[in-house]
């Protein structure tokens, strides 16, 4: 149990952390940057915050479904959509929003045609789509702009996104959706999660596969489409799947993992949102994937059990941990062959026998003052000896174990003969092994 | 063995699949009594899990229907239990062995139910019969093969269906767990059950079932191993360039 609540608490730790910092960003951005919190600033942070929030938690999905490059496509496939939205209907954020929508569902059925159809595989017809259709759009903004009329100001910043152009009823209209969204999550989550995990079984299972998915298909759509605003159709897939790439490395729990990315999601579009909203040069696309990968990279380097630290720090230690216990091996029975556990053994042996791993053990073991150095020889002490004597039995238990397991219906655990079996299997099971054991030898 | 007043476990009639015009399966009819151990055998690419996949209509069909004690599958669901081959899914997602056991409940719980501790208990019984409660809250990922397999296995096993349908439950484990799965295929079988099994080891075949289906994108054969499992329908299906039917078929010609 402690196994597993341990992780558990860490995502909870995470998100503490995070809010944290969120929370102290306000202060510290209006007393040191001198930023002015006015309506805009707010509508910006709010807006930023719902969005990172709608994109992370549906990014997940994208990220597990292996779909984070059609999400690329699709973002970028909104472009010509936005311009063609625009020349029909004028500047409104729904209509131009779902003009996006629409560009990129055609993009999407254009690769489902090419590669069934043709010989050309998906990430290919992707490459095609995706460059095809972005080169569409800005074409079609560039005729756009050539047209003397005031309206189409805030059309450009659709390539790199800037919030500073939201207004109210657009946050109100991202409340919305991710209320909706949350809804149908929270409904269907048993079935969406078996749907990413193993689609085949959910079909067989009698659950409308291909209703569930065209489900979660097109709310990963909105999700892209209503960034764009905010992150921009070049760099929305970063808002898209950063939070979900970097709240797996901290939980191997989905529903945690979801949380989390929406805890990651809304620092990012937040922070990113009022950053650009301060100073309108900087567009709020690139800054909201700066703060995303930034937690990327930590998230890789530092969450426990996959992070980068720890992989390499545990990598030293186990190596430490394995070079002790082998040269304990190693002298225990070099000692026992000459009749004297405390024989003392030759450097030149165990130098000899397993080279600069037998010197890391001996420092190991010096240390743990479980050996002790006599002129050109080590000497295990009284608690080195019982070590090794108690390693010895352990490994012999270990071996009636992978024999016997099965005869004697003991339960199946992982041989991991590092531990001292009497820490991975019940008292009861430990005393019915040593009692083969005696036997097998009597 | 089959009671003539009961439907088969299975009845496959004129089946045919195709992939791009060429066909995967033709013109298969298999007929399966209930309570048997039967193994699907042939050569690579015989359409031995296009058969368990269009009869469970997770592929179209060209032609053919398949009735499960009679029924057709959208009515028998709950009869059948699927173990799909364990390469299929991506065992790095993020959830836990009783978890992917549990999912084995979710069809019964139908729409908007959650699982909660009736199925957790029931997905921890599977796991005892698979020898794997002690790996209920591990990670996926941290699985072996065999580990993997097994917890596919306790995920069909949950679902208390009458009729299995396992799709290459031997592929690469070791011999722990193929001893494990057999214990299980057995029990089924003493329990009344129907099992279909892709299988590839011809040596085992013997062993481990009663019944057998050669197939070589027709059906060769069906049957009991004892008079289907022969050397001639063996070179019917894989053509007599295995090496390994010269040892099965001078056991069964030496009878």
């Amino acid at each position: 149990m402690s196994q597993r609540s341990a992780p558990d608490r860490t995502v909870w730790v995470v998100i503490a952390i995070v809010t944290g910092i969120a929370l102290l960003f306000i202060p510290f951005s209006r007393f040191v940057l001198n930023v002015n919190y006015d309506y805009t600033l707010s509508t910006v942070a709010v807006g930023g915050a719902l969005l990172g929030i709608v994109a992370g938690v549906l990014g997940c999905f994208a990220v597990l479904r292996r779909e984070s490059l059609m999400g690329d496509a699709l973002s970028h496939a909104a472009l010509p959509g936005v311009g063609v939205a625009f020349l029909i209907a004028g500047r409104d954020l729904g209509v131009l929003l779902l003009g996006a929508g629409i560009a990129s569902w055609l993009g999407v059925l254009v690769i489902q045609a090419i590669t069934r159809t043709t010989r050309i595989k998906q990430d290919a017809a992707m490459g095609i789509v995706l460059a095809t259709w972005f080169a569409a759009g800005i074409a079609l903004l560039a005729f756009i702009q050539s047209v003397p009329d005031a309206r189409q100001a805030g059309l450009k910043k659709f390539i790199f996104g800037q919030a500073a152009a939201m207004v109210q009823s657009d946050v109100q209209l991202v409340a919305i959706v991710a209320i909706v969204m949350g809804i149908v999550l929270t409904l269907l989550w048993k079935e969406f999660k078996l749907i990413t995990f193993d689609l085949e079984f959910a079909t067989a299972n009698g659950f409308r596969t291909g209703l569930l998915n065209a489900l979660l298909s097109t709310m990963i759509v909105i999700a892209i489409v209503l960034g764009l605003q905010l992150a921009g159709v070049i760099l929305m897939v970063g808002l898209l799947i950063a939070p979900g790439i970097a709240a797996r490395q901290w939980t191997h729990r989905l529903d945690q993992m979801v949380i989390l990315a929406a805890v990651f999601g809304a620092f990012s579009g937040a922070v990113g949102g009022i950053i650009s909203g301060v100073d309108n040069t900087i567009p709020t696309g690139p800054m909201i994937i700066i703060i995303a990968f930034t937690l990327v990279m930590l998230s890789l380097a530092i969450a426990p059990q996959r992070g980068l630290l720890w992989v390499v720090l545990r990598t030293r230690s186990d190596r430490r941990r394995f070079a002790a216990q082998t040269t304990l091996r190693d002298m225990y029975r070099y000692a026992l062959s000459h009749q004297n556990a405390r024989h003392p053994i030759p450097v030149a042996f165990i130098r000899g026998i397993t080279g600069s791993q037998g010197v890391t053990g001996l420092k190991q073991l010096e240390a743990q003052g479980l050996a002790a150095r006599e002129n050109d020889a080590y000497r295990l002490t009284p608690a080195g000896v019982q070590a090794a004597a108690s390693d010895e039995a352990n490994q012999r238990l270990w071996d009636v174990y992978r024999e016997y397991s099965h005869a004697l219906d003991l339960p199946q655990v992982n041989e991991d003969r590092q531990k001292d079996i009497r820490d991975v299997l019940p008292a009861g099971a430990v005393d019915r092994l040593q009692q083969t054991l005696e036997g097998t030898h009597a | 063995m089959a009671n003539p007043q009961r439907p088969p476990a299975l009845l496959v009639d004129d089946l045919t699949v195709a992939y791009n015009s060429r066909p995967a399966l033709w013109d298969v009819d298999l007929e399966v009594p209930e309570g048997v151990l039967m193994a699907i055998v042939g050569p690579n690419g015989a359409g031995k899990s296009t058969l368990i996949k269009a009869v469970l209509n997770l592929i179209p069909r060209s032609a053919g229907s398949a009735l499960f004690y009679g029924k057709p599958y959208e009515k028998a669901r709950s009869l059948v239990g699927y173990v799909p081959q364990r390469g299929s899914v991506d065992w790095d997602f993020p959830t836990s062995v009783i978890d992917v056991v549990t999912m084995g409940l979710y069809g019964q719980l139908g729409w908007l139910r959650r699982p909660g501790r009736r199925e957790r208990a029931l997905a921890m019984h599977a796991l005892e019969q698979v020898g794997m409660a002690s790996f209920a809250d591990r990670q996926i990922s941290q699985l072996s093969g065999g580990q993997q397999q097994r917890t596919f296995l306790a995920r069909a096993l949950v679902q208390d269906a009458q009729i299995y349908f396992m799709d290459e439950p031997f592929a690469a484990v070791d011999a722990v767990t193929e001893r494990a799965i057999v214990d299980i295929l057995r029990e089924l079988r003493a329990r009344g059950k129907t099992v279909l099994v892709v299988h590839h080891d011809l040596q085992t075949v013997e062993e481990y079932f009663d019944w057998v289906a050669l197939l070589n994108v027709e059906i060769i054969a069906s049957g009991p191993v004892s008079t289907t499992f022969t050397p001639d329908y063996l070179r019917r299906t894989y053509g007599g360039r295995v090496s390994a039917l010269a040892d099965s078929a001078a056991v069964v010609g030496g009878d």
